[in-house]
């Protein structure tokens, strides 16, 4: 009884540019060296100019190899590198020695040691794309993914080697795929994605390549490298490393000038401006804003750069939203959100997930029914401003602006920071709005919120902590009820589809019966326990109350509660 | 900071609309700077070249009148916009097109522009929400490609500061560009300017007050002395609190200069617009019969309108604001309002410090 998706017209795009050697992230690596001694300068210069004394620069320096010697002491990761403990050592014997000199004895001495601290710290972040390794991975995911497929779906002995299926049968890309394709042609596009899993990375990564772009470096958490499938992955598609425990000044700002640099040098990056993936399984609502200022600042040093008849290299950003039926790594992720809530708890980075657990997913992933869609969103520039294919930043009536107009004042591009900050929070604001435009709902989506929220209309007086505690008789709800319901909110989600305030998938429409049965059985399809099920009399039951919180949240944000 | 020097490179500054805080603007900017002032009627604009003069203001050297909003846009980089907040959105729509985002935009208009959906009046919407109901900043940028915004908002009658007499305004903007700049171009030795990031909370506290200024001028107008008014502007106070956090501003900016300063200099003051309504209802004349011998717009009568729907909606309690617009729609009479105020079942005095 599955509901047929529409015809799908993907079709395969031609690469942009032809050659590897043409691609900005292969430029990048080609002259790692020397970026990464750039970067390293621009750091070092930037916090000699926010710690201008001796003394600030010693506090500093004192603070970052006491972070350091405490996080290896606490965590450490197969990741890290062999040698620094001994590193770190070595810094904190010659700060030590550093006591009882004179500020200016001690100020280039110091000078010396931040230095080789961002120096180290560059290193450690830049990615190391090799041509003939991505050549091989895109070879090796397509071969094996394609293999699944076939032997999955056509159930005759020797649909294995066939290739009747590709992984355009299950992964949609739907949204402004041309635009795209000539925004990376006409300047430099930073992704957007929303985080839901682990998987988003390689998913990315395989859709840039589907589309014929050229390989996008982007900040790979550090975490993951620790699984070794993904390290191999991630080092041949231009990932760079962002590790999460280090939050000392040093290494915040070395991270920032990479990516800042990598853009204004033309390469093509993915930021998740989530930060991690979504705990709650709500659509992102804060964004990280450092991240995204860097696009911000880097769009300006390209214009500070130039004189103002010349035409600058554009920055794109481009929102995406990732739809899934199923997040592998839910149960997990909403307990660490529903133990942190009111607490306001550290969340601990442990990713219970190994190479193993991973292909088991991939295979279940293959073959059973369940897509993936992909959205992407309408161009913007660095102020959010919608741009055309040519690139063109437009205003709210379709009139041509021009972005440099944004850092000028009296008539002179200026470095403002606080103007920034607010531009970039602006921007955040924008991306938002856009993931809940682009945003497309699935009929599990729809079943997830609808049950969840007649369950909460049923018990006004329980928070959500009360509402997961329900006894289990509780736990039933009508079938004729919850069609009424979903009936409902689908008119709803129509309609904003009709104001533009959301999309959803072909599946959504027709017979609302077997809607509710596709989004059944779709739901969180893979895990242990069903956050959603029918029972043997017809009406909805939950066997994992959190896990339907989860994916019910995918559709907060939009008002349907009124609805239910 | 406060440097004098007029260098002569240093662009025109614009003020659209020529009324009377306008005019006061326009004067104030003079002393510093070239001035453009957009001025609607070709005779009056023949009038201030020919006199100097505009609606009783000697207009300062520096003021040059224009009807040109395009040409305005070109010269000035920093444009203060002070027409009534009626016109604002179609002003606006008609300066965007020469708009660029270097634009630097500082309001001074105190009301809301109220956008309904097709077909519907103010009368016959029952409840506004935050969606149809926009303070000035919003409709600038939701009308052009400006960011860089900022507003205007104190206690400013605009015939003391003609006269000279010491004062000060608040400029909000997200912006501590906008800030510093209108530091610049407006203080002097009689004028402070304090900066504030909460431009919607000073937005807020500018139109709310007005509300409380008409009941001010009832009180006045039925012969009461100060308790009442005590009364009435710590009362008002809480109320402007409630319902400027339901639309969006922060209990701060009510507190400032912009909020409390404004709302005690407006409650004291026979020479506002919105005072002399109050005390016009008081003294027994109907809504209709004032507003027909008054060109002056008093802002004040529509945000009763507005804040009493928007109270509606977002279920803020809202006494004063509520009786005051059955006073001016409902044909009740003010002495009756008074009592009914006065009876009103609540009686904690403050409790909005607790977030």
């Amino acid at each position: 009884m599955e509901v047929v998706e529409k015809k799908n017209k993907n079709k395969r795009y031609k690469p942009i540019l032809e050659g590897i050697p043409d691609w900005p992230v292969y430029q990048l690596s080609k002259n790692r060296k020397e970026f990464i001694e750039e970067v390293a300068q621009k750091t070092f210069a930037q916090i000699r100019k926010n710690r201008p004394t001796t003394k600030q620069l010693i506090d500093e320096l004192e603070a970052t190899v006491y972070r350091e010697q405490q996080r290896m002491k606490r965590n450490r990761w197969r990741a890290d590198a062999a040698d620094e403990p001994r590193f770190w050592a070595g810094i904190k014997e010659e700060l030590v020695a550093l006591t009882g000199k004179t500020p200016e004895e001690a100020q280039p001495i110091a000078e010396d040691m931040l230095y080789r601290i961002v120096l180290r710290y560059a290193n450690e972040i830049a990615g190391n794309f090799k041509p003939n390794s991505y050549r091989l991975t895109r070879e090796i995911v397509k071969f094996w993914f394609s293999r699944l497929l076939n032997g999955a779906r056509v159930k005759k002995f020797g649909a294995f080697f066939r290739s009747r299926y590709t992984l355009r049968d299950k992964i949609h890309i739907v949204g402004k795929v041309k635009q795209l394709r000539t925004l990376a042609k006409e300047g430099t596009v930073v992704m957007v994605p929303t985080h839901f899993s682990n998987l988003d990375s390689i998913l990315i990564g395989w859709i840039i390549h589907s589309l014929g772009l050229p390989a996008f470096i982007y900040g790979a958490g550090l975490n993951l490298f620790n699984i070794k499938i993904f390290a191999y992955f991630m080092n041949s598609l231009g990932a760079y490393k962002v590790d999460r425990r280090k939050k000392n000044v040093p290494y915040l700002e070395t991270l920032k000038f990479y990516s800042m640099c990598a853009i204004q040098k033309g390469a093509h990056s993915i930021f998740f401006p989530g930060g991690t993936r979504s705990r709650s399984g709500m659509l992102e609502k804060q964004l990280k804003l450092g991240l995204l200022s860097s696009t911000i600042e880097a769009q300006r040093n390209l214009y500070l750069e130039s004189p103002t008849t010349e035409p600058v290299r554009k920055i794109f950003i481009v929102p995406v939203t990732l739809n899934y039926h199923f997040v592998l790594e839910a149960p997990d992720l909403i307990d660490e959100y529903l133990s942190s809530k009111g607490q306001d708890r550290y969340l601990p980075e442990q990713d219970k997930y190994g190479s193993w657990q991973l292909l088991q997913f991939l295979f279940k992933f293959f073959t059973k029914g369940s897509n993936i869609s992909v959205s992407i969103g309408r161009g913007l520039d660095v102020m959010g401003n919608y741009v055309d294919d040519q690139g063109n930043s437009l205003d709210a009536q379709g009139r041509v602006i021009e972005t440099r107009d944004y850092f000028i004042s009296h008539g002179d591009i200026t470095v403002d920071k606080q103007r920034e900050d607010e531009y970039t929070r602006m921007l955040s604001h924008k991306i938002v709005s856009e993931y809940h435009r682009i945003n497309r709902v699935f009929a599990s989506h729809l079943v997830a919120f609808v049950a969840f929220e007649m369950w909460q209309k049923k018990h006004p007086k329980l928070d959500l902590f009360g509402l997961l505690k329900l006894p289990e008789e509780d736990q039933v709800l009508q079938f004729e009820e919850f069609r009424a319901a979903c009936k409902r909110v689908r008119k709803q989600i129509y309609k904003l589809k009709e104001e533009g305030k959301v999309y959803h998938a072909t599946h959504l429409k027709g017979n609302i019966n077997l809607v509710i049965r596709h989004g059944l059985d779709n739901v969180g399809i893979f895990h242990l326990k069903r956050p959603l099920l029918m029972n043997k009399e017809g009406n909805i039951i939950t066997k994992d109350f959190s896990t339907l919180y989860y994916y019910h949240n995918r559709l907060v944000g939009y008002d349907l509660e009124k609805f239910i | 900071m406060t440097s004098k020097s007029l260098s002569e490179n240093d662009k025109p500054v614009g003020v659209i609309g020529a009324g009377n805080f306008g005019s006061v603007v326009a004067n104030l900017l003079a002393q510093r700077r070239q001035v453009l002032l957009h001025v609607r009627d070709d005779a009056a604009i023949e009038r201030i070249l020919k006199t100097r003069e505009n609606r009783g203001h000697q207009m300062h050297a520096n003021v040059m009148p224009t009807n040109d909003l395009g040409y305005l846009a070109d010269q000035c980089d920093v444009i203060f916009p002070i027409v009534p907040s009626l016109h604002f959105r179609t002003m606006m729509k008609g300066l965007s097109p020469y708009l660029h985002p270097y634009h630097i935009l500082i309001h001074g208009t105190k009301g809301f522009d109220v956008s309904l959906p097709e077909g519907k009046t103010l009368d016959t919407m029952t409840t506004l929400d935050r969606s149809m109901v926009k303070t000035m900043s919003e409709v600038i940028t939701e009308e052009s490609v400006v960011v860089r915004v900022g507003c205007l908002a104190g206690p400013n009658l605009s015939k003391e500061l003609a006269d000279g007499h010491p004062a000060a305004t608040v400029i909000a903007s997200h912006f501590n560009e906008v800030i510093q700049l209108g530091k610049r171009l407006l203080r002097t030795n009689h004028f402070q300017v304090y900066g504030n990031n909460d431009v919607v909370g000073v937005e807020l506290a500018g139109v709310l007050k007005n509300v409380i200024a008409i009941a001010a001028g009832a009180l006045s107008g039925l012969g009461y002395g100060e308790n009442a008014k005590g009364l009435l502007i710590s009362r008002g106070m809480v109320e402007m609190v409630y319902l400027g956090r339901a639309l969006g501003g922060n209990t701060k900016a009510f507190l400032g200069v912009a909020g409390v300063g404004d709302l005690v200099t407006t409650c004291n003051s026979s020479l506002s617009r919105n005072f002399a309504v109050g005390y016009r209802l008081a003294k027994g004349e109907t809504l209709s019969e004032i507003l027909a011998s008054t060109d002056e717009i008093a802002e004040g009568i529509n945000t009763v309108k507005v804040a009493k729907k928007c109270a509606d909606y977002y279920k803020v309690r809202a006494p004063i604001t509520t009786t005051l617009y059955q006073v001016l729609f409902e044909d009740m009479t003010v002495t009756r309002a008074l009592e009914y105020l006065m009876r009103y079942p609540l009686n904690v005095d403050i409790d909005f410090l607790t977030e």
